[in-house]
């Protein structure tokens, strides 16, 4: 049985996430942390991640559309940053660490391949 | 025929629950009470999908963070407080008007009660169907596409509130013509590869099926996050596929051969939680 080439009227990814016309995120951080200690930061965010590489079923190829670049500065300083490839699968789920030494804001970034931008913030106390 | 058929039931119930009974008493509780829901055939135990499932995929959906599901229950709460269309308090009502504030739970255990019995349609209605029946009669709307990301994210919204649930559903007399269409459907072959469900959920349950194990097909994590879908889907579009992979033409979405064979096959995951939203290979 094929269960995965031939199921044309299916084709995966092509609904697409068209109502979410601003992408939805998911950010997981601690409110408060002690000083100098290491927190888990994990993120995740609705993008249909369209590897530009797929056909729809009128054999025509269904374009590109992706996030580019994934970037978390906290107090303006660069923490975490990744660029992002076709080959990563839809809602990218990304989880990095950071040791924090005052209080200050988090700000996650993204960008899609038209340079479109979803920013979060995120506060952050430090506990002594 | 009639009373001959029932004296078959009868003989088939009866080494049933002696095969049942016969058993390790604290083995399976479960497939006795399948077996006495009107059932002839000796079912076995239910185990979720999730079972069937590599590590890291179960890893995925118990995560309560990382599941890519609750993406959609985001925006299913989104949806659930909002108006459904501009235009004055209570004009086109948020479902949070009428049911009550998601922090309540207002529509907790709802899920196992569906597919139910639409009696002025003579049908079973599903619970996306129902939902969509609010949005027009209530908030006087146009319904939403089957397999929209909204039906969607409503559907798996009101499912969720039932996480955890254990599914009993019984059948009652005004059930049992769409059950047993169900269950007909079940045992029935069907498409190029004349293959009935059982044939896979049932005969060949735990074996590999290309780089997939066969599960047992029960539904109780549904509307769920795909990998291969790479987004949530609902029920009927797992069993289309199913219709797909067999080479058969599937029916149209919120066809009443899906909302029979829904009913059945929550019947048959008597005894499982509801894991909405699951994860799926």
């Amino acid at each position: 049985m094929v269960w995965q080439c031939q199921h044309h009227r299916y084709p995966r990814r092509l609904y697409g996430l068209s109502l979410l016309a601003m992408l939805k995120t998911r950010i997981s951080i601690p409110a408060t942390a002690p000083a100098g200690a290491a927190i888990e930061i994990k993120t995740l965010i609705s993008h249909p991640m369209e590897s530009g590489f797929r056909r729809d079923a009128r054999g025509e190829a269904i374009a590109r559309n992706i996030l580019t670049r994934f970037e978390c500065h906290y107090n303006d300083r660069l923490v975490f940053g990744c660029d992002l490839q076709p080959g990563m699968a839809a809602n990218p789920f990304i989880r990095f660490s950071a040791r924090i030494d005052v209080s200050g804001t988090f700000r996650f970034r993204w960008v899609d391949q038209h340079g479109a931008e979803t920013i979060e913030t995120r506060d952050l106390s430090v506990t002594p | 025929m009639n009373a001959g058929r029932k004296l078959w039931s009868a003989l088939v119930l009866l080494s049933v629950t002696v095969v049942l009974w016969s058993c390790d008493a604290g083995h399976d509780a479960t497939p006795m009470a399948n077996a006495t829901a009107g059932n002839a055939r000796p079912l076995p135990a239910p185990r979720s999908g999730y079972h069937y499932q590599s590590a890291d995929t179960q890893a995925l959906q118990d995560d309560a963070f990382a599941n890519p599901g609750t993406l959609w229950l985001d925006q299913g709460a989104t949806l659930w407080s909002q108006d459904a269309a501009p235009g004055g308090p209570g004009r086109y009502p948020s479902c949070a008007s009428c049911h009550g504030e998601l922090a309540t739970q207002p529509l907790r255990g709802v899920a196992l009660r569906y597919p139910r019995l639409d009696a002025a349609a003579d049908q079973l209605q599903t619970l996306a169907s129902r939902i969509n029946g609010c949005r027009t009669d209530q908030q006087q709307q146009a319904p939403w596409a089957f397999e929209s990301d909204a039906l969607l994210a409503l559907t798996a919204l009101v499912a969720n509130q039932s996480h955890g649930m254990t599914l009993a559903r019984t059948i009652d007399a005004s059930l049992q013509p769409f059950f047993d269409a169900g269950e007909h459907y079940y045992y029935q072959r069907r498409g190029q590869m004349n293959l009935a469900c059982h044939h896979c959920h049932e005969n060949n349950v735990g074996r590999m099926l290309r780089g997939d194990r066969l599960s047992q097909g029960l539904g109780n994590g549904y509307p769920a996050y795909r990998l291969q879908w790479q987004k949530l889907g609902s029920l009927q579009r797992r069993l289309r596929f199913c219709n797909v992979g067999v080479r058969a033409e599937p029916h149209p979405f919120g066809a009443p051969e899906y909302a029979n064979l829904e009913l059945y096959l929550q019947w048959r995951a008597t005894g499982l939680t509801v894991e909405t939203p699951a994860v799926r290979r």
